[in-house]
């Protein structure tokens, strides 16, 4: 078989052939330079192809959505940030949007329609999800997670935030692996410690890392993958793994990781 | 005689209602200091929410046991208060049983059926007790919270004690009043025996009629005074959330916990800024930016500052205090109320209206150290029963301190910096945003 030719069209490229793309895939900061994130990044844009949906991105269009400034109490900067962006957006006609960033996903779908931006915004586990249900994507000819042991550590931002628990885990049932859940999961799940702008800054004295608490109860469960679906988390938890001098024995992927994973993508 | 007790009972009824019309003034006095928000859009849901989470206290049941508890007390205390209208009419009009001849033979069933209530109430005060005292329930410990040190352990004991001899004074007179019945007495209307008053019956084995009268009269004052005073006594106490659960649930948020609060006056500039609107004359700007003291916050956070009762679920689910940092979301709500009652003495005192005192929420009560822990996961939030939003208060104080005040730290600085120059957080070019792709082979 041919080597598969991924492609990623930019809303640029679109408009200029006068093309309409199904949904826009909004990267996020940490999608686009994050070394870690940028392969989940990657790992989603081959599973949007392998699936056939016709999508685009903004490229070098995008900015930050504004989510860290307003958490950090900068509400200038979000606005500023926000109100460029709904003006890119809509310049593009974008109704639909999808990221991988639940921050991202937040701060489109809650905050931008009072800013004057009105988009149907999903997150990458719901768009997962449908791509799964309607059978555009199923686990084949790639690594099998069956009899898996793998613990999902739920975002704020998706979980409490947005009350999307089930999505994320129904794409991690889909590949038949062995969910198992950490003592605080779902409405009650712990933080990894990276929002409201924790993320860029050093916590506050205190006993322990909020990340190294959360890492615990993972590695409690004995699962040997920990799902993620949120950047921050992402790094947060591998930043507690390392601590805990666990990464060999241990995994941290992204669902859109897994997925491709199990398309042998 | 009869006719004084009804002048003492009329008087001290009279006096209390005063009282307590005079807290509930300056509450709600204090509360309007609050900024104003509009709260009152979708009835129905908010109708409904109240009815699920304040009538049917849904998230008590998060815990069966204490769920179930709390209930028998909740319960006890609404169904009780019919009998109360009762007590109260005896004591204006020198009565006794007034209801026992309307009601004929369902009188007994209804005072059974409140004995029984007051057993529940009774019975989940002594375990509460128990609890408080004995079981060291970790979120009630002063040493590990600090807020929890003086005052607001003592509240907590003082309001069971409370419940429980307002229960016993109850089952008691009513015990006594059987055994009277039994006596012949001619006051004492024949009802029967009560369900479970009849066990407390052998207490009075052996005294004379004189003194069942007189310990029947005492057992009644006590209850009725004991009322009284604990009516006073709420608007004072964190006990204030069996009045204010329903208000606060009904008023609570009905938008994705994930949505802050919009600054609709920084937007116009924003425009201006971006060259999307022309400088407007009309534009203001705020005097003060996010929320420094309690008047700048709305009058639903005020509310959710007088509605808390303390219980701790907040704190005990924050990650930040969960790992040692100074940030409690009780201690959030707890400061906001401190500050609340401290400008309604400062508005009684100068004859309604607050006179600055050089002292602001944000620095003397809360500490900034405090609201830079927070991570706005959102699980007090999700934790509190009466749907109380700690986190609301801890971004507008941190909007002040970033804003108004300038002072974010340093780091958070360099992030502002970035996303204003390279609109990403990090201190990346924007040309290379785009270079991810490359990946994709």
């Amino acid at each position: 078989m041919d080597q598969e030719v991924y492609k990623v069209p930019t809303m640029a490229e679109m408009a200029a052939s006068n093309e309409t793309p199904e949904v826009l895939f909004w990267v996020g900061c940490a999608g686009s330079f994050d070394d870690r994130y940028k392969r989940v990044t990657v790992a989603f844009v081959k599973i949007l192809n392998k699936a056939k949906v016709k999508f685009a991105v903004l490229g070098t269009e995008e900015s930050c959505t504004g989510d860290p400034a307003r958490r950090a109490g900068n509400e200038f900067t979000f606005q500023m940030l926000a109100m460029s962006n709904i003006q890119v957006l809509d310049m593009y006609g974008v109704k639909k949007i999808v990221t991988a960033c639940p921050h991202c996903f937040n701060t489109l779908k809650n905050e931008y329609p009072e800013l004057g931006g009105n988009y149907e915004v999903l997150h990458h586990s719901e768009y997962l999800q449908q791509l799964i249900n309607e059978g555009r994507v199923r686990p084949e000819n790639g690594e099998t997670f069956k009899g898996k042991k793998v613990t999902f550590h739920d975002s704020c931002y998706l979980g409490r935030a947005n009350d999307i628990y089930e999505a994320p885990r129904q794409v991690l049932e889909a590949l038949d692996a062995d969910l198992t859940e950490m003592k605080r999961s779902k409405v009650k799940g712990l933080c990894c410690g990276a929002g409201g702008g924790q993320m860029f800054k050093e916590p506050e004295k205190g006993r322990k890392d909020i990340n190294i608490e959360r890492i615990e109860e993972a590695l409690a469960t004995g699962a040997d993958t920990i799902a993620v679906a949120c950047p921050f988390c992402m790094i947060m938890m591998t930043d507690g793994l390392k601590n805990k001098e666990k990464e060999d024995s241990v995994k941290i992927f992204d669902i859109a990781e897994l997925v491709a994973q199990a398309n042998g993508l | 005689m009869a006719v004084l007790q009804q002048v003492i009972f009329i008087v001290l009824l009279a006096g209390v209602s005063l009282l307590v019309y005079r807290r509930a003034n300056l509450i709600r006095r204090t509360i309007l200091i609050g900024k104003d928000e509009d709260r009152t859009d979708e009835p129905g849901k908010r109708l409904a929410t109240m009815l699920r989470v304040a009538f049917g206290q849904k998230k008590m049941f998060d815990r069966p046991l204490i769920g179930f508890l709390h209930f028998a007390v909740y319960i006890g205390f609404i169904l009780i208060n019919i009998e109360v209208l009762e007590i109260i009419l005896d004591g204006i009009l020198g009565k006794h049983r007034v209801f026992a001849p309307i009601l004929g033979g369902f009188y007994s069933y209804l005072i059974g059926f409140f004995e029984i209530l007051a057993f529940g109430v009774l019975a989940a005060c002594v375990i509460f007790l128990i609890r408080r005292s004995g079981v060291k329930v970790e979120r009630f410990q002063p040493e590990r919270h600090r807020e929890m040190s003086g005052w607001p352990q003592l509240d907590g004991k003082i309001i069971l004690v409370f419940e429980i001899v307002l229960m016993l004074a109850i089952l008691t007179m009513n015990a006594a009043d059987s055994v009277l019945q039994e006596m012949g007495n001619p006051h004492y209307a024949q009802t029967g025996s009560f369900v479970i008053s009849q066990f407390f019956k052998p207490l009075f084995t052996g005294w004379n009629e004189n003194t069942l009268v007189i310990y029947e009269r005492f057992a009644w004052w006590l209850h009725i005074a004991g009322i009284f005073a604990f009516a006073v006594y709420l608007t004072y106490s964190k006990h204030l959330h069996i009045v204010l659960a329903f208000p606060n649930t009904y008023f609570s948020r009905l938008s994705p916990k994930g949505k802050m609060i919009n600054m609709p006056e920084i937007t116009s500039e924003v425009k201006v800024m971006l060259g999307l609107e022309n400088q407007n004359a009309e534009s203001v700007v705020p005097e003060r930016f996010g929320a420094k003291d309690v008047m700048d916050l709305s009058w639903k956070n005020l509310m959710d500052a007088y509605s808390c009762t303390e219980c701790g679920r907040c704190t005990e689910a924050c990650p930040a205090n969960i790992t040692g940092k100074k940030l409690s979301p009780r201690k959030i709500m707890m400061d906001t109320r401190d500050r609340l009652e401290d400008v309604g003495r400062n508005m009684q005192a100068n004859g309604g209206e607050f006179v600055p005192d050089n002292k602001a929420l944000i620095g003397d009560y809360i500490l900034e150290e405090e609201i830079l822990a927070c991570t706005t996961c959102n699980a007090c939030v999700q934790e509190c029963p009466v749907l109380i939003n700690p986190l609301d208060i801890i971004l507008q104080l941190r909007r002040y301190k970033v804003m108004d005040e300038a002072q974010a730290p340093g780091s958070w600085n360099m992030m502002f910096q970035n996303l204003d120059t390279n609109q990403a957080p990090w201190k990346f070019s924007p040309a290379d945003r785009f270079n991810w792709a490359e990946g994709v082979k």
